[in-house]
């Protein structure tokens, strides 16, 4: 079942929950599309394990700061650590998966 | 900073700075001793410091990206305080954080307009590139004005130099102008005012001592005006300009000496050994020194300092002594430059300066004309010369004015003497060999009143015998009256007693003839 411990086909988690941060700029274009490649993947590699978590940086600016956001989008990857950034819109999925430090199943 | 640092300071702008690369403490205490107290103004909200910090490392770039982020940081922080300036230091991080280089200069270029659009001035700092202005290319973005900045070392001395190279709209200098970094911040050499439209001073000053005034037209210098003091070694330069000193103190006015050869306290004492108490002047806050080597700095450096001292002390007579001490520092055309400078900035103040100028004695000739090493005459409008004139086993000064633009002035060459109750110019003595100085002309002096004495002399005796010989006539004609005297009374008698008889006979002939008659 979906959800519970124990690992499944294409869970790459490695057993811990991920949080990932994507922060956007309002909804440009960049950031839906970086948003429904964000889901894709996680959805093919962390099957549940995850967590997304939207920081609209137009209705948050202070929030910018924290994690010294300057390129939008960017997600950064909390847990697990260490912390990993990566800017772009997620379109280029290898490029995710080396800066997320996911790999692929053979 | 300083551009933000005086906005927020002099024209109540508050501003934000971006530091790319430094921490905000270290900000802070590198800016206080410039003498900004940044968080002072963060306190008031006048300022805003950040900090943005990009990763060197290469960030996987995933994708299109924009730099709204850099945005939205920046409009945060403009909002915060109502910046009308902002500062970022470098933006070229920024380069070495993204490589999609075209994405980059995008966003540079929308950053730009960005901050115009909101009528904000931007100061950015990028690194000097090999080839172009900037490394990466920044000055093609940056829409209105590129300065450059050079930091050089020439003659073992380092100069700091800024250069506009571009600026769109008005019309600028375009050559290297040198600039200090100091406890009260940056400063940069005026030149501008390098314009020969000074109004032209009447007021005329003592020069100290009462017979030079009297060469210089009977009233001394002209206020404002620019006087060189040239001469050979121990010629006295110093103790001329020294003079000029003392009366203006006296006056009630202020004097800045800047010394390139000896210390404060040397000068005064050697002042203080002809008869100058210059220490009391001191006292009264009225005379102030800055001795410095002047291989200390380099030139550039030197008038600035000099410059800021004319401004904090504002004083109505300056010295420098000497200036030929600057020619090591730089060459000919720099020192002339630098001296045309200060001149300039001393006329428009109405500043007399004094400037002294060590030369040297050509061969034997006591009297030709010095050409000064460094043309700076030229900058002058009074000129006094000291020379040294040996003779009869002693030295001597001889002291001349050269010129003296718009009086009319003595053209006699005088002695110039030193002795403790001050300066002297005396008259010389032109003799049959030659003029006579020191103790020659001492000696002239002596045998002239010697001269003049058996003069006064022979005059004397030529009275005396006149008035003997009168004497003489005198006595004789006395002698001679009184002969005639005697003689008159002599003859008075006789002539009397003739009478005499006379009336007798008469008498006696009346009386025979009445007797005569009576027998008839």
């Amino acid at each position: 079942m979906p959800g519970t411990t124990g690992r499944k086909p294409g869970d790459e988690s490695g057993g811990e929950e991920w949080i990932l941060k994507l922060y956007v700029a309002g909804q440009t274009q960049n950031s839906l599309a970086a948003f429904a490649n964000l889901k894709k993947i996680c959805e093919d590699h962390l099957q549940g394990q995850y967590r997304i978590e939207v920081i609209d940086l137009v209705k948050n600016p202070q929030l910018a700061k924290g994690d010294q956001i300057v390129a939008v989008p960017t997600l950064i990857r909390k847990l697990p650590t260490p912390v990993k950034k990566i800017i772009g819109n997620l379109s280029n999925t290898e490029k995710v998966l080396v800066g997320l430090d996911l790999r692929k199943v053979a | 900073m300083e551009f933000i640092a005086r906005g927020i300071l002099d024209h109540r702008e508050p501003g934000v700075f971006i530091a790319f690369e430094e921490k905000i403490e270290d900000l802070r205490k590198n800016f206080l001793s410039l003498g900004f107290d940044l968080d002072g103004m963060v306190k008031k909200k006048q300022l805003v410091l950040d900090h943005i910090f990009i990763e060197r490392s290469e960030i996987e770039e995933t994708g299109e990206y924009d730099l709204e982020g850099l945005f939205i940081r920046l409009g945060s922080a403009i909002d915060a305080v109502g910046a009308k300036r902002i500062a970022i230091d470098t933006l070229e991080a920024l380069f070495s954080g993204f490589s999609n280089q075209s994405i980059l200069r995008a966003e540079l270029r929308r950053l730009f307009r960005w901050l115009k659009d909101r009528g904000i001035t931007a100061v950015v700092t990028g690194e000097r590139g090999d080839t172009r202005i900037t490394r990466y290319g920044l000055e093609e973005y940056v829409a209105d004005c590129v300065i450059t900045l050079d930091h050089r070392v020439a003659n073992q001395i380092a100069t700091r130099r800024l250069r506009i190279v571009k600026y769109r709209g008005s019309p600028h200098g375009t050559d290297e102008y040198p600039f200090l970094i100091s406890g009260e911040g940056i400063s940069v050499l005026p030149i501008t005012s390098l314009s020969l439209d000074h109004q032209a001073p009447v007021e005329r000053i003592s020069s100290g001592i009462p017979r030079l005034d009297t060469m210089l037209g009977g009233k001394g210098y002209f206020r404002g005006s620019s006087i060189l003091i040239s001469g050979a070694a121990g010629t006295g330069k110093t103790s001329l300009a020294a003079a000029s000193v003392d009366a203006a103190c006296r006056r009630g006015e202020r004097c800045l000496v800047m010394l390139f050869e000896e210390s404060k306290s040397q000068f005064i004492r050697n002042m203080g050994s002809i008869g100058m108490d210059l220490e009391r002047w001191v006292e009264k806050g009225l005379l102030r020194f800055s001795a410095t080597r002047p291989t200390a700095y380099s030139l550039e450096m030197h008038l600035a300092m000099i410059l800021k001292m004319l401004r904090d002390f504002r004083p109505d007579v300056m010295v420098i002594d000497p200036i030929s001490n600057l020619y090591p520092v730089g060459d000919d055309i720099q020192v002339r430059s630098v001296l045309m400078r200060l001149i300039d900035h001393a006329k428009t103040e109405g500043i007399t300066g004094f400037f002294t100028s060590l030369t040297h004695d050509p061969g034997s000739s006591a009297y030709g004309l010095e050409p000064t090493a460094m043309h700076v005459s030229s900058l002058m409008d009074t000129w006094l010369i000291l020379k040294n004139v040996e003779g009869n086993g002693e030295r001597n000064r001889a002291f001349s004015i050269i010129k003296s633009r718009g009086m009319a002035h003595s053209n006699q060459l005088r002695e110039f003497v030193l002795s403790d109750t001050g300066i002297d110019l005396v008259d010389i003595y032109p003799g049959s060999g030659g003029v006579l100085f020191g103790s020659a002309r001492i000696a002239q002096e002596i045998r002239e009143k010697a001269a003049k004495g058996a003069r006064e002399e022979e005059i004397g005796r030529q009275k005396r015998d006149l008035e003997r010989k009168r004497k003489i006539m005198e006595a004789e004609i006395e002698a001679i009256r009184e002969r005639f005297a005697r003689e008159e009374e002599e003859a008075g008698i006789q002539i009397g007693q003739g009478v005499g008889r006379e009336e007798l006979l008469d008498e006696d002939r009346q009386e025979m003839s009445r007797s005569r008659r009576a027998d008839e």
